[in-house]
This record gives structure tokens, sequence and C-alpha cells, in this order.
């Protein structure tokens, strides 16, 4: 007992030593937040599957009409923030000159309600909600999908 | 004191270790040595990862963003860690990067980015001062690594190689295109919101060729 209790006030003395020594304020730890404080509960995701992101090509075909162009590159360590857009770094009209990009549809500059602003609007600011990159992987199902006439 | 003949600069040396003694200066010289030593191992000592994210406010915000980065974690598993991309190797500038760094220290102590959020505010000038660090010393720390005279461009992505040739008969550096390469940027106006009006300008973000 008493051997114990000793035990437990020279934890509690290395505690207080260890508190004080510790420099600055001290965080908690991790819990997904909103932008405006609430908790996330994400479930846990799986681990992607191993693929290999194809090479950068030139522009993907397109199968069918108003299809979102395929992403023809590596997109790893792209981010979109809401103070950054990386893919807009290279696909918007001021900058399509320098980088070779396609410059972004103009149709993506109106809004849901039909009003044209000066650039993308909010529903087109995550690219990757439409376009997506490639992986070399084989269909999942067989089919016999053949691209539309008037874009073959 | 403007009357006085300024004394030659033996003589003055001479009547230097004449008031203090020969014992101290020999001291002083012994001194010196064992300085510089303890100097050495200190600055080694600080030039290493372990001692950047000893600070909160380095682990919790730059460190996180970066682990999930190439330069942290890559199929041939060599790392960049901290002080390579921010510490010059060279023994001058390497001085006066240590010298600036002293901010930092008081930084810590007056709590200028002791929270996310006054990291966040904080961001952009600190970005903005390493970019311009960067631009100056023409990427120096880049290129101890990358060395693009030896850019393979058949290997490269068509992107890379096709940007990279031009862009190094130009004259531009690395750090005009790679920002953001380590961390989360901060905002920058792309003229797309209204939010970021106030973020790093396209002058500085996309800086033309040369300094
Ligand atoms: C470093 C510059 C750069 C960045 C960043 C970039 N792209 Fe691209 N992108 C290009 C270039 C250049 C092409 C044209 C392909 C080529 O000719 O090599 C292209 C092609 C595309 C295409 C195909 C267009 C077509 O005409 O079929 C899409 C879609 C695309 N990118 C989407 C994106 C998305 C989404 C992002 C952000 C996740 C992104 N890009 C980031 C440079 C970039
Ligand atoms: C809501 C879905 C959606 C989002 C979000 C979106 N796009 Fe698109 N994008 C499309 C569709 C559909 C097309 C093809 C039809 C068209 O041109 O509107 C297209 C076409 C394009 C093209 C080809 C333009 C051309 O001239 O052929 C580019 C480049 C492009 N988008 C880039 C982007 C970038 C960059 C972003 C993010 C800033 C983005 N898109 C966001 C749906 C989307
Ligand atoms: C004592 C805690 C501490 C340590 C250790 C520390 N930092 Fe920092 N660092 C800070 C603080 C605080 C700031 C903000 C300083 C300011 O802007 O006033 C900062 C700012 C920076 C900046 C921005 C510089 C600028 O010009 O604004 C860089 C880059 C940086 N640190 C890198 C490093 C690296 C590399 C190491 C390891 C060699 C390191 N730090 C170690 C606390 C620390
Ligand atoms: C300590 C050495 C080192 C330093 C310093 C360094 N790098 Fe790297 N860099 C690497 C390694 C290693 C890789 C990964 C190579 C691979 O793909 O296995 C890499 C990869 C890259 C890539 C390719 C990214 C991708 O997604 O494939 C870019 C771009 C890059 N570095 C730019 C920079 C820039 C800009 C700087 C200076 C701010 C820099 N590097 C400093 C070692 C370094
Ligand atoms: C004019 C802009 C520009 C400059 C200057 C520049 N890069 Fe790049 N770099 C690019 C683009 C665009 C890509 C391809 C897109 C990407 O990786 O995001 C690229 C890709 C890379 C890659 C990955 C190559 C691959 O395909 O695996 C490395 C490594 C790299 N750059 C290093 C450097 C280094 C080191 C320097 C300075 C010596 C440098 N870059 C200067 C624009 C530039
Ligand atoms: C591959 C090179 C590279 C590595 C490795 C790296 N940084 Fe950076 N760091 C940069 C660049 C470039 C900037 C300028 C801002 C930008 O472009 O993101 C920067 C900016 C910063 C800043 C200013 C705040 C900001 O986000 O802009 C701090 C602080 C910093 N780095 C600390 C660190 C610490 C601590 C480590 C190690 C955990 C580290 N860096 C590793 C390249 C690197």
């Amino acid at each position: 007992m008493k051997n114990k209790s000793r035990l437990f006030t020279a934890a509690l003395a290395a505690a207080l030593m260890a508190s004080t020594l510790s420099w600055g304020p001290v965080h908690a730890e991790g819990g997904l937040k909103s932008l405006r404080g609430a908790e996330i509960q994400a479930p846990e995701t799986e681990s992607a599957d191993p693929f290999k992101a194809m090479k950068d090509s030139a522009p993907i075909e397109r199968d069918y009409v108003q299809q979102p162009p395929l992403i023809p590159h590596k997109t790893d360590g792209y981010t979109v923030t809401m103070k950054y857009n990386k893919c807009m770094d290279c696909h918007s009209w001021t900058r399509y000159k320098e980088t070779g990009a396609t410059k972004v549809s103009l149709t993506h500059f109106k809004t849901r309600d039909g009003q044209e602003l000066s650039n993308i609007s909010p529903r087109r600011y995550f690219c990757q909600q439409c376009h997506v990159p490639q992986v070399d992987a084989k269909p999942l199902v067989a089919n016999k999908f053949k691209p539309a006439e008037g874009i073959r | 004191m403007e009357n006085n003949k300024p004394a030659g600069l033996t003589a003055r040396v001479r009547a230097w270790v004449a008031g203090i003694g020969v014992v101290t200066v020999l001291g002083l010289f012994v001194a010196g040595i064992v300085f510089w030593g303890g100097f050495n191992t200190a600055m080694e000592m600080t030039n290493r990862e372990e001692f950047c994210i000893g600070c909160h406010e380095m682990k919790n915000n730059v460190y996180a963003e970066y682990q999930n980065t190439v330069h942290y974690s890559n199929r041939s598993g060599v790392r960049a860690t901290c002080p390579d991309c921010h510490v010059p190797k060279e023994w001058v500038p390497k001085i006066i990067r240590k010298v600036q760094a002293s901010k930092e220290v008081w930084g810590k102590i007056t709590g200028i980015v002791d929270t996310p959020e006054k990291f966040e505010a904080h961001r952009l000038e600190m970005a903005t001062r390493e970019w311009a660090r960067m631009k100056a010393n023409n990427s120096q720390e880049c290129r101890n690594c990358h060395n693009f005279e030896y850019f393979d461009y058949a290997v490269q992505g068509r992107r890379g190689a096709n940007t990279h040739q031009q862009a190094f008969t130009e004259g531009k550096t690395c750090i005009d295109c790679h920002k953001g390469i380590a961390h989360k940027l901060p905002e920058v106006d792309q003229s797309i919101t209204p939010i970021n009006a106030e973020g790093a300008p396209p002058q500085v973000f996309h800086p033309p060729a040369g300094k």
C-alpha cells in the first residue's frame, strides 16, 4: 500500500513536471470538424486499390455528348481548397496559354440560375466531381458500348 | 578622438595583449576552439527534422501536411526533410538563416502562430518570405537534389518535359512553378471569388523569369 502511494506521488510529480516543462498550449488531437466547428462522423474509408495512375497523355477521346472529358494526366498532390484551386492554376483562361492546358469550358461560368459570371461558378469549383483521372484497369463487366455517332 | 593620430594595427594589437595579458589571449584562443566544436555540434542538432517538429507550431501544421506529399514518402524511399528545403548547405547563407531563425524562437514565445487559426492567418506572410528567399537563390535547395541538367525528358510526363525545357532556357527557377510542393498553400488571388482577393497576387505567384 505504502509503496503504491509513493509510486503514485512520484508519478503525479513527474506529470506535473512534464506539464510545466512543455511549452505553450496543448491541443486536443484528432476529431474531424466542419468549417463551422461541427463534429463530423466520417466512416472509416477503405484504402484504395493499388492501381497505378496512367502516364500523362494527350486528351482522351470523348464517348458521349456532354461527357466531362477524362483527365489525361496524374493528379497526385493537386489540392482544391477554399484558398486555392490547383486545377485552375493551369486550366483558367488567364493561365492556359502558358501551361498548354485546355481552357475551362465557358459553360462552367454559368450559375444554376443561368447567370453568367466572370469566372467559374461555385457549382463547378470542385473539378473532380465530374472530371476523373484514369487508371489502367479492365472494365468490371463486359459491355457493347459504342461512342456516340457525332463524336466518333 | 579626432585629434589623436590613429595608432598602427600592430601597435594596437600589442597594446591590447599587454592590457589583458598573454594568458588571457591564449585562454581565449582555446575557448574559441572549444566553442567552435560545440558550435558545430549545435548547428548539426538544430539541422534535424526532430528539432524542427519539436515545436507544435511546425508539427501540427506544416509537418502534418508534408506527410501526404512525395517528399515524405515515395517509391524510392529517398526523403527530403525540413532542413533539406529550408536551411542552406553553404556556410554563410546557413549562418544567415540560423540567425534569422532567432525570430522563430521569439515567435514561439509570443505565440504568433500557436493555434491552427493563427497559423493560417500568418501563412501568406511566411510563404511569401520563403518564396522570395528561394527565388533569390535560384531554388538552390531544390537543385541540391534535383539537377535539371540530368532530367531525362523521355521518362518525365509530357507536361513536365514540355514545360521544363522552355522554362530553363527562359531562366525560370523551380519555385516559380512548384509552389505548394510540400505544404498547403495560403490564399491565392485567382480572380475566382472575392474571398481571396487579398491573397498572393499573380505577379508573386507566377513571377516573370529572372529576378
Ligand atoms: C500543371 C498544369 C495542370 C494542372 C495543375 C492540371 N492540369 Fe489538366 N491538363 C493540363 C494540360 C497541359 C492538359 C492537356 C493535355 C496535354 O496536351 O498534355 C490537361 C488536360 C486536362 C483535361 C482534358 C481536356 C480535354 O480537352 O480533353 C482535363 C479534363 C483536365 N486536364 C482536368 C484537370 C483537373 C480536374 C485538374 C485538377 C485536379 C487539372 N486538370 C490540373 C495541365 C494541367
Ligand atoms: C458539374 C460537373 C463539372 C464540373 C464540377 C467541372 N466540369 Fe469541366 N466539364 C464538364 C462537362 C459536362 C464538360 C463538357 C461539356 C462542356 O464543355 O460544358 C466539361 C468540359 C471541360 C473542359 C473541356 C473544355 C473544352 O473546350 O473542350 C475542361 C478543360 C474542363 N471542363 C475543366 C474543368 C475544370 C478545371 C473544372 C474545375 C474548376 C471543371 N471542369 C469542373 C463538367 C464539369
Ligand atoms: C522554437 C519552436 C520552433 C522550432 C524548433 C522551429 N520553428 Fe519554424 N517557426 C516557428 C515560429 C513560431 C514561426 C513563425 C515566426 C514568425 O513569422 O514570426 C516559424 C516560422 C518558420 C518558417 C517561415 C519563415 C519565414 O520567413 O516566415 C519556416 C520556413 C520554418 N519556421 C521552418 C523551420 C525549420 C526548417 C525548422 C528546423 C530547422 C524550424 N522551423 C524549427 C517555431 C519554430
Ligand atoms: C533531399 C532531396 C530533395 C530536395 C531538397 C528536394 N527534392 Fe523534390 N524530390 C526528391 C525525391 C527523392 C523525389 C521523389 C522521386 C520519386 O519519384 O521517387 C522528389 C520529387 C519531386 C517532384 C515530383 C513530384 C511528383 O508528384 O512526382 C517535384 C515536382 C519536386 N520533387 C520538386 C522539388 C522542389 C520544387 C524542391 C525545392 C523546394 C525540391 N523538390 C527539393 C528529392 C528532393
Ligand atoms: C515553367 C514552370 C516550371 C519550372 C520553372 C519548373 N517546373 Fe518542374 N514541372 C512543371 C510542370 C508543369 C510539371 C508537370 C506537372 C506536375 O508535375 O504537376 C513539372 C514536373 C516536375 C517533376 C516531375 C516530373 C515527372 O514527370 O515525373 C519534377 C521532379 C520537377 N518538375 C522538378 C523541377 C525542378 C527541380 C525545377 C527547377 C530546377 C523545376 N521543376 C522547374 C513546371 C515547371
Ligand atoms: C520539398 C521541399 C520542402 C520540404 C521537405 C519542407 N518544406 Fe516547408 N516550405 C517549402 C516551400 C516551397 C515553402 C513556401 C510555401 C509553399 O510554396 O508552400 C515552404 C513553407 C514553409 C513554411 C511557411 C508556411 C507555409 O505553409 O507556407 C513553414 C513554417 C515550413 N515550410 C516549415 C517546414 C517544416 C517544419 C518542414 C519539415 C516537416 C518542411 N517545411 C519541409 C518547401 C519544403
